[in-house]
């Protein structure tokens, strides 16, 4: 089907395009121009883009997939074509089999492309390997233990010289287990007012510490998740600069939250890793403003009653495939970056650390495309998502920017109803 | 942001810390609890604020002492009292927390006596039963977690007030585990919010929350310094489990440190009071001959500490 996106604001971070007023025209499931209509171009469906910024559809780096068909239908409603799921489930995605079946019912769904992150431990237990090659096959992009320390480190230096051995790239979360196993806050004023048990930034370096070293060991290409502090950002800056194979993200609430947001024990505050303090939050905002990470949405969508508990006791995460891009709009408003650079975040950026071509306009590239109003508000209301986790720390706030149509491979796998 | 404790008047719809409260509430509650003090020294002990009311004490953690004062208190207003041991009932079954209180309100309860084991546990009571209407349905903590006793540190500031008169000259250390103490935050609330000009923490790094420059307090790791001319002296009790392992290394090594003994206690003012919340471990942070001496007021802290929790339940109930 040839499709034209018109009048709208094309941006493509990845080449530099930001052009008003201009077309994109898509066929056979790529991109095939932008601006004049190519020599030959019928349109069997226009879509009116105008007062719309037409860009690549969302890549997003962590998205947690619990009811697979409302999540992958809340991530096209949030323009994301493309939707890393780590690996721990129930059960946790350690065997090729598993991920096959992950993979084949995000085809059949249809909606946003379905990337997994294979298990790199068997269980996500941290002592024995999975069958990463297996996985690979069966469509896994990377290995994973989510948020699961690897205690042993032994087994954590094995795990990166096996997956080096092929060139696999390892997604880490750095947390040292030992440090944040009791905790449940950031270890700051908050939590010693409050009398929650702290989880230190050391938490974080320290593992840092050690996946450098051995990464400076082993060579394997790795991914730092959800870097929450200041001091865990500089470390992976200065590895980065090394020249280390290390590329790292931060959960967009991290960009916008502070322990401060706790409140009175608000369990929609609560995170792993945990919120942190202003300057932790300033850090954060400043490095993804300067292009040393990527932005996800950590994704995880959480029952109700889960969350209907005293603050400790409440399971950590948000919601967050549908509101990914307006807070990244609202980040940016707020950090003063421009919207070029902000999607370049979460499209050309994250493509980078997947080493994908997506996450582009350019044409011959999939037609993954978002269209979105930025200047549309919306109320964050339970029924307003698609989403089964309705868990947000902005349940009743307006959000900026709306999606009017994501396209996955040229199809229309979206549309806002008018 | 909302400050949960307080209804739109600005009175005390449920005690849940003393963090936020003004000062004209604390001095209130401090009032109100002398005017029972007399209550308690007739020889028909009631009053009937509380007639026609139940009380629910909802102790999802083990607790003796507190419970049974709550229970007088309340008995004393002329309120039912129902003491549920939820430990042994409806959690066992798998019940939410929300859901016991939900049921509990349907057998007409008035107010809720709260001790839970999570931080923050009864703000998500005293937030659910607002969200859902029930605002003259009432919530007591009576300690969360490392969070908050509320009644304790009002019972504290009752017995300093007793005995010292005027919060504004006076410096006032509290010694021991204050990093697991709701106690010691609530202390420190109050202390600071009723103008006390020093506060002092004293312990080893270990048993002290990080940041407690910003509660205004002053941090001793040496107690020989840090007890230097107090007025009052607030010792807090360690627990069994804390005493062995990473924290600290014995009873005995705890107690040459941060034990109170005659000596150390000879260092504060020579009409310094000694306060403990209770139950003491007699030989690991206090010393018999302190415990039992003349400038302990541990015994009458508990007394007051019924004439405090009278006070509390009948104004939140009367708002």
């Amino acid at each position: 089907m040839n499709i034209e996106i018109k009048n709208g604001r094309v941006i493509d971070p990845k080449h530099g395009v930001d052009q008003h007023h201009t077309s994109l025209f898509v066929a056979e499931g790529t991109v095939i121009g932008m601006g004049a209509t190519p020599a030959g171009f019928v349109a069997d469906q226009t879509i009116d883009a105008t007062g719309c910024v037409v860009c690549p559809g969302l890549i997003d780096l962590g998205a947690r997939l619990n009811s697979i068909e409302a999540e992958l239908a809340a991530a096209v409603a949030g323009g994301v074509t493309s939707v890393v799921v780590p690996p721990d489930a129930d059960p946790p995605l350690d065997e090729p089999e598993l991920a096959d079946r992950l993979v084949h019912r995000g085809d059949e769904i249809g909606k946003a492309r379905v990337l997994p992150l294979g298990a790199l431990t068997l269980g996500l237990k941290g002592e024995r390997l999975a069958e990463l090659a297996g996985l690979k096959k069966a469509g896994c992009v990377a290995f994973s233990q989510a948020n699961k320390p690897v205690v042993d480190t032994e087994a954590l230096l094995r795990a990166m010289e096996y997956a080096a051995t092929f060139d696999f790239a390892v997604w880490l979360q750095p947390q040292d287990y030992w440090l944040s196993r009791n905790g449940i806050a950031h270890e700051g004023e908050v939590a010693s007012r409050l009398g929650l048990a702290g989880i230190p930034v050391a938490a974080e370096t320290i593992a840092i510490g050690t996946i450098i070293q051995l990464v400076r060991i082993t060579g394997c290409r790795v991914h730092l998740t959800r870097i929450s502090s200041a001091a865990g950002m500089q470390l992976v800056h200065r590895a980065q600069h090394d020249g280390l194979p290390i590329t790292c993200d931060v959960g967009v609430h991290h960009l916008l939250l502070t322990e401060n947001d706790i409140g009175y024990f608000n369990p929609h505050a609560r995170f792993c890793p945990p919120l942190r303090a202003q300057e932790d939050r300033q850090a954060l905002s400043d490095s993804v403003a300067a292009g040393w990470a990527a932005i996800c949405s950590d994704h995880t969508p959480v029952g109700a009653d889960d969350k209907l508990l005293p603050f400790g006791e409440a399971k950590p995460g948000a919601t967050g495939l549908e509101v990914l891009l307006p807070l990244t709009l609202k980040w940016a408003e707020a950090a003063q970056v421009d919207l070029p650079t902000a999607l370049a975040r979460i499209t050309a950026m994250p493509a980078r650390v997947l080493g994908s071509s997506a996450g582009s306009l350019a044409v011959g590239t999939n037609a993954d495309i978002c269209v979105f109003d930025p200047a549309a508000t919306w109320q964050l209301a339970p029924e307003a998502l698609k989403s089964r986790g309705k868990n947000s720390p902005w349940q009743g706030y307006m959000m900026s920017g709306q999606v009017r149509a994501t396209l996955v491979g040229g199809r229309m796998v979206y549309q806002a109803q008018q | 942001m909302h400050n949960p404790q307080l209804n739109k008047h600005g009175e005390l719809a449920h005690l849940l810390s003393i963090e936020g409260l003004p000062k004209a509430i604390l001095n209130q509650i401090l009032d109100t609890a002398e005017s029972f003090m007399e209550v308690s020294a007739r020889e028909v002990k009631k009053v009937p604020l509380l007639r026609g009311k139940s009380v629910f004490n909802l102790f999802f953690e083990n607790s003796t002492r507190t419970r049974t004062t709550f229970e007088i208190a309340a008995k004393r207003l002329s309120a039912d009292v129902i003491n549920l041991d939820i430990n042994k009932s409806s959690t066992a079954k798998g019940e939410t927390l929300l859901d016991t209180i939900d049921n509990l309100c349907a057998m007409h309860a008035n107010l809720f006596v709260v001790r839970h084991a999570s931080s923050g546990a009864p703000y998500l009571i005293a937030e659910h039963l607002q969200r859902t209407g029930r605002d003259d349905i009432h919530v007591v903590n009576a300690g969360d977690g490392r969070h908050a006793h509320p009644t304790q540190g009002l019972l504290d500031m009752y017995t300093i007030r007793h005995y010292k008169k005027d919060f504004t000259q006076l410096r006032v250390a509290i010694v021991g585990d204050i990093l697991h103490s709701r106690v010691a935050r609530s202390d420190i609330h109050a202390l600071t919010t009723l103008g006390v000009p020093e506060v002092r923490a004293i312990g080893p790094e270990t048993l002290l929350p990080k940041y407690m420059d910003k509660l205004g307090v002053h941090v001793f790791h040496d107690m020989n310094e840090g007890l230097k001319d107090c007025d009052v002296i607030i010792m807090l009790r360690l627990q069994n489990e804390r005493m062995n392992g990473a924290l600290l290394p014995s009873a005995g090594e705890y107690f040459r440190h941060y034990g109170l003994t005659p000596q150390k206690l000879a260092l504060a003012k020579p009409d310094a009071i000694v306060m403990h919340p209770g139950p003491m471990n007699r030989g690991v942070e206090i010393h018999s001959a302190v415990a039992d001496g003349a400038q302990a007021v541990i015994l009458p802290q508990v007394t007051f500490g019924i004439a405090v929790r009278m006070a509390v339940m009948s104004i939140v109930a009367g708002n």
